[in-house]
């Protein structure tokens, strides 16, 4: 645990969450904590755990059992809007925006702004997107059109306006630059770095560890549904992050143990 | 939605003001409406030239109008339900079940149970609420068993195919019921019109009603600071459609009464028709309900939430489940519409044959889909329009009355509707494919 954390409450905290799907345990028995202005990044093999473990606390998994505490206090998270409500959004690998509506309806879908009699307004939800847009990716001017006719970088663009611009405190990130060139990965990582000044706990999924070693504070790795450890970054190498994915186990660790 | 948005149709994306944009584009029309409209045209010239111009007559031209009301009003429903990635096979089924309940009700049960007259008024707002409820519950069980215990949609309608129509048969036990009260009546076509007056009255303020939300949608797009298209164009886009609304009217009211009809009318009040007197039918209640129809469902499906969640859904039913939205009741509340519909459309098609029998609707279902989809809804889902499904309907009805009147034996009739089918779905994949749509 970093030292300058002791006494404060972390924004999330993940108790021993396990939930099983058929037969298999796809999460076990595990916990994770993150703070405010913190990233956290979550590695592992691909079944890990990693994404069933952070849909639970997005709401699109319901956990077996374990509990969930924001800012300390316990909390029920049912579905998707339950989450919204305590302002967590999440941002998934498959973005989850409705291809055929343009990028105004997508940035406000399930929070249409509405006008007095109750139907949508659409002029002031392009106006609202067109200025969020201007400062999250200026060059992105395709407004009207439906979001299939976007780029991955600009798709990926709605997806992070939409957790801004509803004042996201805890932001889930899935493997957010995995379909993205360098240059839009670079606007992605400025991106992360500057939401995590503004204060966001923001909870990162990837494959790369480099990247992870970059942007992140923390990093817990997952194996086969279980935590093998999560450790600051500047205390361990790429190669020990290797080994705890590949082999579930820090060897600095082990070697300290037998020491 | 956003299918109708004219920026779609490709090209480079040019500056709203660039001055190399042609005057077609300057107007900003939806291609795939003009060509629908296109069609349209040419189906009835063709026919007009092969009828000796007995098609595009005020009186053909009405017939029309009556005859494509009942189609069109559930072709909007099934918009909703295609969209959102279902089916539904037994509408035509369930306007029997409808109709049988709204017959029953003002024919025998009513009257029977109060004691009214045959002729009593309240019969038929009594029997039209029956139907009306009927229908959207019904459609909302099936819609039940669609989103909450997952059974594919094709399977519970074709079920329900079987279903609706035999139970419209046991309320009726198989009797033609009928004739139906005076006033059901005046939902069906020739017994209940505006006549000329009138008509022309709701066609002026349709027509101011058109230009003025053009005008509206234009200040609000100034107030947000978008770019608008040059004032000229949106003054031809208004002329063209009011323009086209007067014509319309002008057409029905052209149809006038024949000469026997008046004197019978005349005779039943004890008067005899005044030397020179004419009387034009002018526009029909059930063609006045299918405008209201259409344009409720076009507010509901660009304007509200539920529309916009109908069309998240099919574009993407994940994204919408992960966006908050309910997508297992939106499904009940879908398809509960549809019944709705096909409880509205009962009642015209019954008013239309002014009594219930038991194959009123059959093949209903299979007009009703080729409509939505002739107008250009997409069975992947998220893609479709109202006024696309109306317009496929009309197309549907122009070619089958076309060819009647100009003699077609009906297995050749079905054979080229069927055709026409295909082909319009292949027509707007090619299209789709081009402007780089999905």
């Amino acid at each position: 645990m970093p030292l300058d954390r002791t006494g404060q409450t972390p924004l999330v905290e993940m108790r021993d969450i396990r939930i099983a799907f058929g037969g298999v345990q796809a999460v076990d028995g595990v916990s994770i904590d993150l703070y405010p202005g913190e990233v956290v990044g979550l590695l592992g093999h691909n079944g890990a755990g990693k994404s069933t473990l952070i849909k639970i606390l997005s709401g699109a998994y319901r956990a077996d059992s374990g509990e969930i505490r924001i800012n300390g206090q316990k909390i029920d998270i049912r579905s998707p809007a339950d989450a919204r409500r305590h302002n967590i959004e999440t941002i998934y690998q498959t973005l989850a925006l409705a291809d055929n509506l343009d990028a105004a309806s997508n940035l406000f879908l399930g929070r249409e702004i509405t006008t007095a009699l109750g139907l949508v307004d659409d002029a002031r939800m392009e106006a609202e997107t067109r200025k969020i847009m201007a400062r999250l990716n200026p060059n992105f001017r395709k407004l009207k059109e439906p979001v299939s006719a976007l780029s991955g970088g600009q798709r990926q663009s709605v997806a992070i306006a939409r957790a801004v611009y509803f004042n996201a405190r805890i932001l889930i990130m899935d493997e957010p630059t995995a379909a993205l060139g360098v240059h839009e990965t670079a606007m992605v990582a400025d991106l992360i770095k500057e939401l995590k000044s503004q204060g966001l706990g923001i909870f990162l999924i990837s494959h790369d560890t480099r990247e992870m070693m970059e942007l992140c504070d923390r990093v817990s790795v997952m194996k086969n549904g279980k935590l093998v450890g999560t450790e600051r970054v500047e205390d361990v190498t790429e190669d020990d992050i290797l080994s705890m994915i590949i082999l579930g186990k820090n060897p600095r660790r082990e070697a300290a143990a037998t020491a | 939605m956003t299918d109708t948005s004219t920026e779609r149709g490709g090209g480079p994306p040019s500056s709203p003001t660039a001055p190399s944009r042609s005057f077609l584009s300057q107007l900003e029309l939806d291609l795939r409406l003009l060509g629908m409209l296109g069609a349209f045209v040419l189906v009835c010239l063709v026919f007009n030239l092969m009828t000796g111009g007995q098609f595009l007559t005020p009186r053909n031209i009405f017939n029309l109008s009556i005859q494509t009301v009942s189609v069109a009003i559930m072709a909007t429903g099934m918009v909703f339900i295609i969209v959102t990635r279902h089916i539904d096979l037994a509408v035509g089924a369930l306007l029997a079940t409808c109709s049988a309940v709204m017959a029953m009700m003002q024919v025998r049960w009513l009257p029977e149970l109060m004691g009214w007259d045959l002729g009593n008024p309240a019969l038929a707002w009594a029997a039209i609420a029956a139907g009306l409820a009927v229908g959207t519950l019904i459609g909302a069980f099936q819609g039940a068993l669609v989103g909450y215990l997952g059974i594919p949609a094709f399977i519970v309608t074709l079920g329900g195919l079987l279903v609706w129509r035999n139970v419209g048969w046991y309320l009726t036990s198989g009797q033609t019921i009928g004739p139906l009260n005076p006033t059901f009546q005046s939902f069906g076509g020739i017994n209940g019109t505006l006549g000329e007056g009138a008509s022309w009255i709701a066609g002026l303020v349709a027509a101011l009603v058109a230009v003025a939300l053009l005008f509206s949608a234009r200040a609000n797009k100034v107030r947000h600071e978008f770019p608008v298209k040059p004032l000229w164009a949106e003054i031809v886009i208004g002329a063209i459609v009011a323009a086209a609304i007067l014509g319309f009217v002008a057409v029905l009211n052209a149809y006038e009464v024949p000469a026997r009809v008046l004197e019978r009318e005349f005779a039943a009040r004890g008067e005899t028709v005044p030397e020179g007197y004419t009387a034009a039918y002018g526009i029909p209640y059930s063609v006045l309900l299918l405008i209201g129809v259409a344009v409720a469902m076009t507010v509901i499906a660009r304007r509200t939430r539920f529309g916009r969640y109908i069309f998240a859904t099919g574009g993407n039913p994940d994204a919408a489940q992960l966006s908050g939205i309910n997508t297992r009741w939106l499904t009940v509340k879908v398809f509960a519409l549809m019944g709705f519909l096909v409880g509205l459309a009962g009642v015209v098609a019954a008013a239309r044959l002014t009594n219930h029998s038991n194959d009123i609707g059959t093949l209903d279902e299979l007009r009703v889909i080729a409509a939505a989809v002739i107008g250009g809804t997409a069975l992947s889902g998220g893609i479709g329009t109202i006024y696309g499904a109306i317009l496929g309907a009309l197309i549907m009805q122009s070619l089958q009355s076309g060819m009647a009147m100009v003699g077609v034996e009906s297995p050749l009739q079905n054979i080229v509707v069927g055709s026409v089918l295909v082909l319009a779905v292949l027509i707007d994949l090619i299209y789709r494919r081009r402007v780089g749509g999905k």
